[in-house]
Formats: C-alpha cells, structure tokens, sequence
C-alpha cells in the first residue's frame, strides 16, 4: 500500500487504507522522537516552507520539527512577514517560493479551498495545515492517532464532537476521518453552530450536551472561535459555558476509560474546565506529542523516493 | 532461470551456531554483548544468534532491530516510498559490544545505514558486523564484516537468496540469475 497522491489537502474521500497507512507509519516516527537523537536523515536536500497567513502555534512548530526531525531544510513564512503587506498575490508569492525549489509547500490560509488552489498549479507537495472553515487534516490524523493509541482500533468508537462546529475546520476532518475508520460521530453544539446540511455527514447531532455525553468513548471539546464570529451566535460566553462547558460534574459522570479531548488553544473557563483539561483522562498534550510523529509520517509518505537496488540484495 | 543452493537447511544451522562460537571467543563471553538484526530477515538471524549463544554461554543477550529504511541513501528520487516496518533497541547500546546482523553483505549500504542508526540511539563500544552471506568483490563502500557464515564468489546478475522459515516457510541460501 501507498500513498499516491501529490498533496494532502483533506480527509474528506481518503480512503480507510490510506489513513491507516499515515497512522502506521506514524507509529514508526513516534519511535523515533523518543530516541536520544530523534533525528533521521531520510529527507536531506529536501525544502519544505510552511506559510502561514493566520496565527498559529502548535500546528506551525509541529510542521517545523516534523521537518527538522526529517532532515528537510525549511522556512517559514507569516503574513506579516511577508510581501502579501505590499499587496502581493498568494499565487506570485507560492510561485516565487517554488522558483527557490521548494518540495512540500505547508499552508494556512484563512480562505477555505486556497490549499486546493494552490495545489492545482505548483509540482511542489502541498499539505493543508488549515483553510478557513473547511479542513485541517493532519489535526484529524493526530487525533485519530491519539485515539487509535489509547483504545487500538476506531471501529465502534462513539465519539462527542462538542462546540462551535460551523467554524470547525477540525471537526470537518474528525468526521471525514472518523467516519472512514468506523467511528460514530456526535456533534454537539447550540443550533447556531451546526452547519446546515450536517445530517448529509452521516453523523448525529445533539443540542443538549448532557445527553450527548452518555455513553462517549471520546469528548472532543472545541475552541469557542471568538475571531470568527462576526454573527450574534451566542448570547453570552458565560451562558456557553453553563449549557455546554465541559465541566467537573459532567466529567464526573464520564465513562471511566472515557478520553477528553480538545485540539487547542483553550479557553479554559468557557469550552472547558481547567480541572478538567488538566485531569488523568485528559490526552490533550498527548496530542500535540503526536502531532509531530503524525506530521513526519505524512511529509515522508508525500515525499517520493524509489527503491533501486544500492540496497537491495 | 538457473538456481544454486550454497548452504541448506543444516548447514545454515551450523554456520549460525558456529558464529556465536566466534563471536563469544572473540569478546571471552557474553559480558556487554547486545545483538541486532537488520530487517527482515538479519532479525530473524539475530534471534537464532541470542539463543545460541544462551545455550553456549548461558543468559539471554539483548536483542534487537533496526529497520534502516530511514536511513537509505537512495530516497531522492521520485516514487513510491518504501514501507517503514519500525526499529526496536529496547536496551541502551552505551557501552555495548553490539554485534550488527544482516543476512547478505553485497554493496556495504545497508550496514552504513544501520550504523548510523545505531550511533543515533548512543555511543557503543564497539559494533561487529556478522553476516550469513559475504558476496566478495561488490563493495561500494569500506565495509568488511567480522564474522562470516558463507562468503560466495558472484556476478553482477546474480542474486544470492535468503530464505529463512519465519519468513519463507524453508531455511537456505540459494543464488541465482537476476530476472531480466
């Protein structure tokens, strides 16, 4: 089995073999970031860029130790930082990284779809790592990891997706994801923020968090997105946390081997109780370990490379 | 296509039992010896190592595997990538007299590259390289090995053939003509 695609841009349409292929070999990077040199020259001479036109920190260092760890050389460009402040396009700028001879372009973007447009014009790989409201696809891989490690297959799995799904880019991919694995997805959210046509995922929905909290395997919490919300989706931030803040009581009556999640940052004190985030079921840095070996795994499998027979007997 | 066997199902035997003679003979005893096998089949040469020497020189030696496909100097070009099947040291090689297992020595890449790996999880003592087959006269790089099951004398279009039971259902060591 291989990947053959040249970029990843979402989860949705990837098949249960190729995930698992990601996940596998991402086992096998895991291994290697726990070694005294968690480094393997196995990408040398290869230039990644990672250009991100929106703030991040965990899934822009993540790409960049993936890299690192990878032996890729790799830049990393912002916004600010970039000519976009004097007006350049997205396109002129790719292509004039491409120009440099990059091989794997990492891109955040605020516009849903700006990676597949990308993708469409430039040889080099592009991965997603974020568009807008759409997807975010090696976060659903991390957390798919996250899960798979902890309970050693997906299948059956009913998993609580619980916040603001109509800005979730990492809930899109969860379902995709999920779903393909053989998990049942739960999504619970006030009805403002679950999108119209949700039922067309193949997923549940619930309004009501306490209802949708028994019998979870897994509670993923989302972020309230307080940048993205320029509608009147809540009355109060504080009115959330009561109906559906993940708090102690309601962890409390989780299942015992019950996983909590949330893919960062957090508004503790709103989605979820600090107590909570910080408790013995929480996986939550567990996922942002994984988040590199996961990363490393998809930069290697999109990164070619044939067998000739140097080292084959 | 024409096909030689150069070490059947007992011989292979002796070879393996008669290099953990060597190897112990060289280091006088077990004392600080750690085995690892290189994927796939110098692993399954490797366990056959450690329970030899356990029946010559009693105790379990460490054991372990390097899956040196990380390590390959030849991923550069494009297509598909080989499958990573993992590594697993699950001891601390400092201080180790590692003996590095594979089953045919031919160009000398494939122990560079479980060197390197190696040295990635520490500094060993020293590292020994065993193998069950020397091809003589294909080295691309200096490498010679320590032990010796079987060195053959081959051509460029030859290929020697490791089977082992764990992997191929039979022991033996065959050569025969590359597929043209």
């Amino acid at each position: 089995m291989r990947l053959s695609r040249k970029d990843l841009l979402g989860l949705e349409g990837m098949s249960r073999d190729e995930i698992e292929l990601i996940l596998n070999t991402a086992e096998s990077f895991k291994e290697v970031l726990e070694r005294k040199i968690p480094k393997v020259p196995t990408l040398r001479g290869k230039t990644a860029v990672n250009l991100f036109y929106e703030a991040s920190t965990r899934t822009r260092v993540s790409f960049e130790l993936a890299e690192k760890r990878l032996s890729a050389d790799s830049v990393s460009v912002s916004q600010k930082m970039s000519s976009f402040e004097k007006g350049e396009t997205l396109l002129d700028t790719v292509r004039n990284l491409q120009a440099m001879k990059m091989d794997f372009l990492v891109v955040r973007h605020g516009a849903s779809g700006a990676p597949h447009f990308l993708a469409s014009r430039l040889d080099a790989s592009v991965i997603n790592a974020g568009d807008g409201a759409h997807e975010h696809p090696t976060q659903g891989l991390l957390d798919m990891f996250t899960m798979r490690e902890w309970f050693g297959s997906l299948d059956g799995l009913r998993v609580v997706i619980v916040g603001d799904v109509l800005h979730s880019r990492v809930a899109r991919s969860n379902v995709f994801g999920l779903r393909t694995l053989g998990a049942s997805v739960t999504l619970c959210a006030p009805s403002t923020f679950l999108p119209p046509g949700v039922a067309t995922l193949g997923v549940e929905t619930e309004t009501d968090l306490d209802r949708a909290l028994e019998g979870a395997d897994v509670v993923m919490v989302l972020r309230i997105q307080r940048e993205r919300q320029d509608g009147f989706f809540l009355p109060s931030l504080r009115e959330y946390a009561v109906l559906f803040g993940l708090n102690r009581e309601r962890a409390a009556r989780l299942k015992e081997r019950c996983l909590i999640m949330h893919p960062g940052p957090m508004n503790r004190g709103v989605e979820i109780d600090p107590e909570v985030a910080d408790g013995p079921r929480s996986v939550i840095l567990d996922q942002v370990t994984n988040g590199v070996a996961v990363r490393m795994a998809v930069i290697y499998l999109l990164s070619g490379g044939e067998v000739r027979d140097g080292l084959v007997n | 296509m024409t096909e030689r066997t150069v070490l059947p199902k007992r011989e292979m035997q002796w070879a393996i039992t008669r290099l953990a003679h060597e190897i112990l003979e060289k280091n006088r005893g077990a004392e600080d010896l750690a085995v690892v096998g290189v994927r796939t089949r110098g692993a399954h040469l490797a366990a056959r190592l450690v329970e030899e020497i356990a029946k010559i020189a009693g105790g379990e030696v460490p054991l372990g595997i390097v899956d040196i496909t990380l390590y390959r100097d030849d991923l550069q070009a494009i297509g598909p990538q080989p499958v990573i099947r993992g590594t697993d040291i699950p001891f601390d090689v400092e201080e180790k007299v590692i003996v590095l297992v594979d089953d045919v020595l031919y160009t000398g890449r494939t122990v560079r590259a479980a060197i390197d790996e190696i040295i990635d999880f520490g500094r060993p003592k020293r590292i020994w390289l065993t193998v069950l087959v020397d091809r003589q006269g294909h080295r691309e790089l200096p490498i010679s090995p320590d032990f010796v099951g079987e060195a053959v004398v081959t051509t460029e279009n030859e290929q020697v053939v490791v089977h082992v039971s764990e992997e191929d259902g039979e022991d033996a060591v065959k050569v025969r003509e590359k597929k043209t």
